[in-house]
């Protein structure tokens, strides 16, 4: 890959720092790329401006797919290509078809909300997550900010990360 | 936190009274129309057919809304239970108005003493003494199997007195362990600490294991018994489910309601959404539980348990009825409640509350009536009437309560964590 970009990484030694460190930055006119914690941190989408994601429309498309999956699959068996009677019900006994219709509805809505947020996570099998620090995973929260993507100064986003209670300041290209 | 008390204007006690007073005038008109008709069957019960009289059906109305009440009076007490017991702390500012609900317990209890041997005979047929009689020509061995019971310690026929000493017993536990929670969680109000949430931790274990096994036998005694023969070993957790989510909509559509008129200044949003997820999410449990007994029954397709729903799904008088039961309290609230801003708009919650409650009503409706009514069942006026004047009943002594003391504990130890709740 050659689209390589310079990220300036801001470290933060405490998430209620962090909090504050995330407005500051914004206010300082600053696009922050991405920001990582070791655990969830409450109320930082907010600061950051995150819209709700999309993602429990595409479980219900998905639970949709998985519906009509489900019937089109019953009724084409059992009662268009070879009918049957079991049970002496009708050829369409649509009770009995609703435990496999429930099951893969719920499978496919599952699935199919694990997978797509996998791919737009970049924590796809054959996706490069993007690691700007090793101690996100332990102890430390870290702010990422694409040089590329910003107008302002490196210098100036230092200092600002400075002030807004970075522990320390790295330049990294990813 | 400032102590806020709910006033119950005497304009909230005049419409809660037209309420009443409009369900009796239906009632009435109801009486009248259904004893016409009951005339009009008498020259058909020449045919050898016991004539239908208006007081069946009136007696089969008064024990389905007198259950149904009891039911969500117990809901509310469980669910403030519950909420000590699982340790929950969003729930602090909004748990004292399910708690006031059980201040009808003891006139549920009275009342269902009271229609029981107002109706028995016409609402459970195993109260026949003729059964129990093997000499009789009516005699059924099955019911004279179960004779034991209902009737131990006596035989088969006389006084019920084990059913009696059950509802008796159930009604006493129910209201002796609400008035010492409501004491104890009155008395934490005064005092703050946490010495007393201990307290109502361990009564509400009490509570909810006591509630477990009475509420299931309850509605073995009080609604599967109308069709003596049938049995299922859902059927508990059927009518818990029905009384649950009636409750929780009830609860939601309080707060709902008292948010809008500017109380619970602790309630925001972030409640309103959770009170929307257990409606929505007990929906769907009821709709499981509905399905888990009727799919088993349709798909072994053994007569005496088959019996049941034909006398309801395949059943022209009920048929829609029972479908109907299955779009209010399984599809709309389903499709309403689905996204997250409906369930944190108190619009949607101020529709699909009392469409949920109506509906699980309706639920009790199809449960108790095919059975007792047969072919005279229907939905009319004395239907409507009746429910209006329980329904006023049961929110005037609730409402009433409610201003008797403040609306949430400010001393709750919970009530900063629930200030700060954030979903």
């Amino acid at each position: 890959m050659s689209d390589k970009s310079n990220y300036i990484v801001g470290v933060f030694d405490d998430e209620d720092i962090l909090l504050k460190g995330i407005k500051q930055v914004r206010e300082g006119g600053v696009k922050i790329h991405e920001v990582y914690s070791p655990f969830p941190v409450h109320g930082i989408d907010d600061v950051l401006g995150y819209k709700r994601s999309n993602l429990s429309v595409v479980a219900f498309l998905f639970g949709l797919l998985g519906t009509t999956l489900a019937l089109t699959m019953q009724i084409g068996m059992m009662t268009v290509d070879w009918p049957m009677i079991i049970g002496g019900k009708d050829y369409l006994p649509v009770p009995s078809f609703i435990p496999v219709t429930f099951e893969l509805t719920v499978l496919l809505a599952s699935f199919g909300m694990v997978g797509t947020f996998l791919i737009i996570s970049n924590l796809k099998p054959w996706g490069k997550p993007k690691l700007f620090d090793k101690r996100i995973t332990d102890d430390k929260h870290i702010m990422a900010i694409d040089l590329g993507k910003n107008k302002i100064e490196e210098s100036a986003i230092n200092k600002l990360l400075k002030d807004s209670g970075a522990s320390e300041v790295n330049l990294k290209t990813l | 936190m400032v102590e806020e008390r709910f006033d119950f204007t005497p304009k909230a006690k005049k419409n809660l009274f037209i309420l009443i007073a409009v369900g009796i005038v239906l009632t009435v008109l109801g009486i009248i129309t259904v004893s016409m008709g009951g005339g009009h069957h008498e020259l058909e019960g020449a045919a050898g057919e016991h004539a239908f009289h208006w007081t069946k059906r009136l007696y089969a109305n008064l024990w389905i809304d007198n259950v149904f009440f009891a039911g969500i009076a117990l809901i509310g007490v469980l669910f403030f239970a519950i909420q000590y017991a699982a340790q929950a702390g969003w729930s602090a500012g909004i748990k004292r108005i399910p708690l006031t609900y059980g201040y009808w317990i003891p006139f549920a209890g009275i009342l269902m003493l009271v229609f029981f041997f107002l109706g028995q005979h016409d609402l459970f047929h195993w109260t026949h003494h003729d059964l129990y009689d093997p000499s009789s020509h009516e005699y059924d061995s099955i019911i004279a199997g179960k004779a034991g019971y209902f009737f131990f310690p006596l035989h088969g026929g006389g006084l019920p007195v084990f059913f009696l000493a059950r509802m008796v017993i159930f009604f006493a536990v129910w209201y002796m362990l609400f008035l010492k929670l409501k004491s104890v969680a009155y008395s934490e109000d005064l005092d703050g600490g946490s010495e007393k949430w201990f307290k109502l931790r361990k009564l509400s274990a009490i509570f909810i294991i006591f509630f477990a096994v009475s509420s299931s036998m309850s509605a073995w005694d009080w609604v599967m018994s109308i069709d003596t023969h049938w049995f299922s070993t859902m059927f508990g957790w059927y009518n818990f489910a029905s009384w649950w989510v009636a409750g929780l909509a009830l609860t939601a559509l309080i707060v709902v309601l008292l948010k809008d008129k500017g109380y619970l200044s602790v309630v925001n949003s972030n409640h309103i959404h959770d009170l929307g997820k257990f409606v929505f999410a007990f929906s769907v449990f009821w709709t499981y539980i509905w399905f888990s007994q009727f799919l088993l029954i349709y798909y072994a397709n053994i007569p005496e348990e088959t019996i049941y729903f034909v006398e309801r799904w395949k059943n022209s008088h009920y048929a829609l009825l029972f479908y109907l039961n299955l779009i209010v309290n399984f599809f709309f609230p389903f499709l309403v409640l689905m996204t997250r801003e409906s369930k944190r708009h108190t619009r949607f919650i101020k529709v699909v509350a009392p469409v949920v409650i109506l509906g699980h009503w309706l639920d009790f409706y199809l449960m108790v009536t095919p059975g007792t009514l047969k072919e005279h069942g229907g939905i009319g006026f004395m239907e409507i009437g009746l429910l209006m004047v329980f329904l006023g009943a049961f929110l005037y002594v609730v409402l009433n309560q409610l201003s008797k003391a403040p609306l949430f504990a400010k001393n709750h130890p919970m009530l900063n964590e629930s200030l700060h709740h954030h979903i």
